[in-house]
C-alpha cells in the first residue's frame, strides 16, 4: 500500500464518520442560543433563560438551551468580531455593538429594530458611600472636592464605566450653562481624586468594598443594589440630582443566527424581554424596566425618580461620544495629560 | 561555537557526525516557527498597518514612554532583588539539611503554578491600608499597594523561582574540593565566595536574572490588581495595550507590543553577550 493510497483511505473514512456524526446530531437537534453578555447580567439571564425556555416549550413544544458568556463589554464585542458564535448580544453600551456591526455581522441600523433603542431594561449611575455617609456626599459636585477619594474604573477599559464618566459630564454641562471647557475641568477634578483606576467594574467594587479604599464609589444602580444586598448595612446609595439613562442594548447577530438557523428563536428570545415576565425579572435583578407596571411592587419602589439625560440628546449618541471622549487622545486622555 | 553553527547554514550537508541532524533541525525549525516566529511576525505585520509616522508618534508619546519606563524599570529592579535572594535560597537549599527542606523546595515553584491574578489579589489584600501588612506599613508612610512599589513586590514573587531553579543545579554540581583548595591555600571565606564560587555560578545567575526580567516585563494578571493603574504613575505598558484593544485599535495595540519586543530582545541579547564575554574570560559556561 503506497502512502497517498493510505491517506485517501483515511480521508474517506473520516468523511464517512463526519457524515454519520452529522446525521446523528441532526436527529437530536435542538436550538442552542449563545448569549454573549457583560458582567453584571449573570444572575438576571440565568433566571430569564429558564423563564424563556419554559415559555418557548409551551408555545412551540421545542426545546431551547442556552450558553451564557459574561465578561467586560468591550472584550465580549471583540470576541464576537474575532469569531465567537454569538446568536444574541446583550452588552453594556451601544458603542460596543456598533463595533460588531462595523465588522459586518449585523446591519448598522441594528438599534432601530427593537423598541426603546433596543434596550428593554435600563439603569442609571448612582453614588455608593460608606455607612452613615461620613463625608456627607450628596451630589456630583462633592466628588470634585479636594480630599475626597473617588473609586471608578478606567472608562477606557470598562465600557460600563463610560456611563459613569458621562453622567458626571452631563451634570457639569447642566450646571455650567453647557460650557464644555468647564465640564471638562470638573470631570478632570473628579478623576484626579481617583486613587485606584481599576480595569473593570468588578475590580473597582473589590477595591471599594474589600480593600476599604475611597469615600465614594461611582456605580451602576443595579450593581449598587447588588453590593448592598451582598454587604447589608455597610453602604448607602446616594442618588445624585442628575444622572444619565444607561441603556444596555440587545440585538440578534444576523450572520451567526442565519447560518445556524436560530434567528426565529433568537428574535423571540429578545422580544420576550419586553413581555411582562421579562420586565418583571429585569426589575427583580435591579434593572429599571421600560414598563414599570409589570414590575413587582417592592421592586418598582426601589427606583428613585431622578432627572436622567440620554446619551443621544446630550452627547449625540455613541457614534459621536465614543471617539470624542474615549478615543485615543480624546477628552479622557487629556485629563491625564501631564502639567494639567 | 559560532563558526561551526555558521558553517552549518552553508550548502554542504550536515557537518555533524551524529545521525538525525536534518530531521531534528527541520522539526525544531518548524516547531519554533509555529509557536514563536509566526505569532511574533504577526505582531510586526499588524503594527505595520499603523504607518511609520503614527508608529513614531505612539512610541514617543509621553504616556507610552512613562508606561515602558515603569514596566522595564520595575522588572529590572525585581529581577535584581531576585538575584540576591534567589541565590540565598538556592544556597540554603543546596548546602544545608534541615527539617521541612523538601516542602520548602517545593514551595519555590508555587509562583509558577499559581494563577498570577490570585497572587495579585493576595498581595493587594495584604498590603492594602486595611490589610495585615498594610495596616502596619501605611501608618509608617510606606505605601505598597497601588504604587509602583507594589508592582515590584508582585514581580519579585513572580520571578523568584526562575533564579532559584537556574542557580540550584549549578551550585549542586559545584566541586567542593575547589573551595577546600581555596581554604587550604589561605583564602578567607569572603575571598572564596567572591573568587571561587561567584564566578562559577555567575552565568546561571545571569540566566535566572534574564528569565525573571523577561517574565516581569510581560506580566499583566497580578499587576493590574496591585498597581492602581494611574496614568503616568502606575500604568504598565501591557495595560496600555489592553486600552488600545478596548478602543478596537489593533494596530496601536500591536505597535506597543512590538516596541516592548524590540526592547526586550535588545536587553536579552545584551545579557547573552555578557554571558559569552564571561565565558571567554573565565572559561565557565552557563
Amino acid at each position: 500500500m503506497t502512502f497517498p493510497d493510505l491517506t485517501r483511505r483515511a480521508a474517506l473514512l473520516l468523511g464517512g464518520l463526519a457524515v454519520l456524526l452529522g446525521t446523528a446530531f441532526e436527529v437530536h437537534a435542538r436550538t442552542n442560543i449563545v448569549n454573549v453578555s457583560y458582567d453584571p447580567t449573570r444572575e438576571f439571564y440565568r433566571e430569564y433563560n429558564a423563564a424563556f425556555a419554559a415559555h418557548w416549550k409551551k408555545e412551540t413544544g421545542e426545546t431551547v438551551t442556552f450558553e451564557q458568556s459574561h465578561g467586560g463589554s468591550g472584550k465580549q464585542a471583540r470576541a464576537v468580531i474575532d469569531g465567537l458564535q454569538a446568536d444574541v448580544l446583550t452588552l453594556a453600551l451601544a458603542g460596543d455593538i456598533d463595533e460588531v456591526a462595523h465588522s459586518g455581522l449585523l446591519p448598522k441600523d441594528w438599534q432601530t429594530r427593537l423598541p426603546d433603542n433596543s434596550s428593554p431594561y435600563t439603569s442609571t449611575i448612582v453614588l455608593l458611600v460608606r455607612k452613615g455617609n461620613p463625608k456627607a456626599i450628596k451630589d456630583w459636585s462633592d466628588l470634585a472636592k479636594p480630599g475626597i477619594q473617588v473609586i471608578t474604573p478606567n472608562p477606557k477599559t470598562s465600557g460600563g464605566a463610560r456611563w459613569n464618566y458621562l453622567a458626571a459630564y452631563a451634570y457639569a454641562l447642566e450646571n455650567n450653562g453647557n460650557d464644555d471647557a468647564k465640564a471638562r475641568e470638573f470631570v478632570g477634578q473628579i478623576y484626579k481624586n481617583v486613587p485606584v483606576l481599576d480595569t473593570g467594574a468588578r475590580g473597582s467594587t473589590t477595591t471599594f468594598v474589600q480593600r476599604g479604599i475611597g469615600d465614594v464609589f461611582i456605580s451602576w444602580e443595579n450593581e449598587a443594589f447588588l453590593a448592598q444586598k451582598e454587604f447589608p448595612g455597610q453602604f448607602e446609595i446616594v442618588v445624585p440630582s442628575i444622572s444619565i439613562l444607561a441603556e444596555p442594548p440587545v440585538t440578534v447577530v444576523d450572520k451567526n443566527a442565519d447560518r445556524k438557523g436560530t434567528r426565529k428563536v433568537a428574535e423571540a428570545y429578545l422580544d420576550y424581554l419586553y413581555s411582562p415576565e421579562g420586565q418583571r425579572l429585569a426589575a427583580k435583578h435591579y434593572y429599571r424596566p421600560r414598563h414599570p407596571e409589570h414590575a413587582a411592587k417592592e421592586d418598582a419602589e426601589r427606583f428613585v425618580n431622578v432627572k436622567l439625560f440620554t446619551i443621544d440628546d446630550t452627547f449625540g449618541g455613541w457614534v459621536k461620544a465614543q471617539p470624542e471622549h474615549f478615543g485615543d487622545g480624546g477628552v479622557f486622555d487629556q485629563i491625564y495629560a501631564p502639567g494639567r | 561555537m559560532s563558526t561551526s553553527s555558521l558553517s552549518s547554514f552553508l550548502p554542504r550537508p550536515a557537518p555533524s557526525v551524529l545521525p538525525g541532524w536534518g530531521l531534528t533541525m527541520g522539526l525544531t525549525l518548524t516547531w519554533l516557527s509555529l509557536i514563536i516566529l509566526i505569532p511574533l511576525a504577526g505582531v510586526f505585520i499588524k503594527s505595520a498597518g499603523l504607518g511609520w509616522d503614527a508608529f513614531w508618534t505612539l512610541a514617543t508619546d509621553p504616556r507610552t514612554v512613562a508606561a515602558l519606563k515603569l514596566s522595564f524599570g520595575t522588572a529590572l529592579i525585581a529581577a535584581g532583588v531576585n538575584v540576591v535572594f534567589g541565590f540565598l535560597a538556592a544556597w540554603v537549599l543546596v548546602r544545608y539539611d534541615f527539617p521541612g527542606k523538601r516542602l520548602f523546595d517545593a514551595a519555590i515553584d508555587l509562583p509558577f503554578a499559581l494563577p498570577t491574578a490570585v497572587a495579585g489579589l493576595a498581595f493587594t489584600a495584604l498590603y492594602a491600608p486595611n490589610g495585615w501588612l498594610g495596616s502596619w506599613l501605611v501608618p509608617l508612610g510606606l505605601k505598597v499597594a497601588y504604587t509602583p512599589l507594589g508592582i515590584v513586590v508582585a514581580l519579585i514573587f513572580i520571578g523568584l523561582p526562575f533564579v532559584v531553579r537556574s542557580v540550584q543545579p549549578v551550585l549542586a554540581d559545584f566541586d567542593k574540593e575547589l573551595e577546600e583548595a581555596s581554604a587550604t591555600l589561605g583564602a578567607t571565606r569572603l575571598q572564596t565566595v567572591a573568587k571561587i564560587i561567584l564566578p562559577a555560578i555567575l552565568p546561571s545567575l545571569l540566566t535566572g536574572f534574564a528569565l525573571a526580567f523577561a517574565r516581569g516585563v510581560g506580566e499583566y494578571g497580578s499587576i493590574i490588581f496591585i498597581a492602581g493603574n494611574i496614568p503616568y504613575v502606575s500604568e504598565i505598558a501591557p495595560l496600555l495595550i489592553v486600552i488600545r484593544l478596548e478602543e478596537f485599535n489593533y494596530a496601536g495595540a500591536t505597535a506597543i507590543a512590538a516596541i516592548m519586543l524590540v526592547i526586550s530582545f535588545a536587553l536579552l541579547l545584551l545579557i547573552n553577550v555578557l554571558q559569552a564575554w564571561n565565558h571567554r574570560r573565565t572559561g565557565i559556561s552557563g
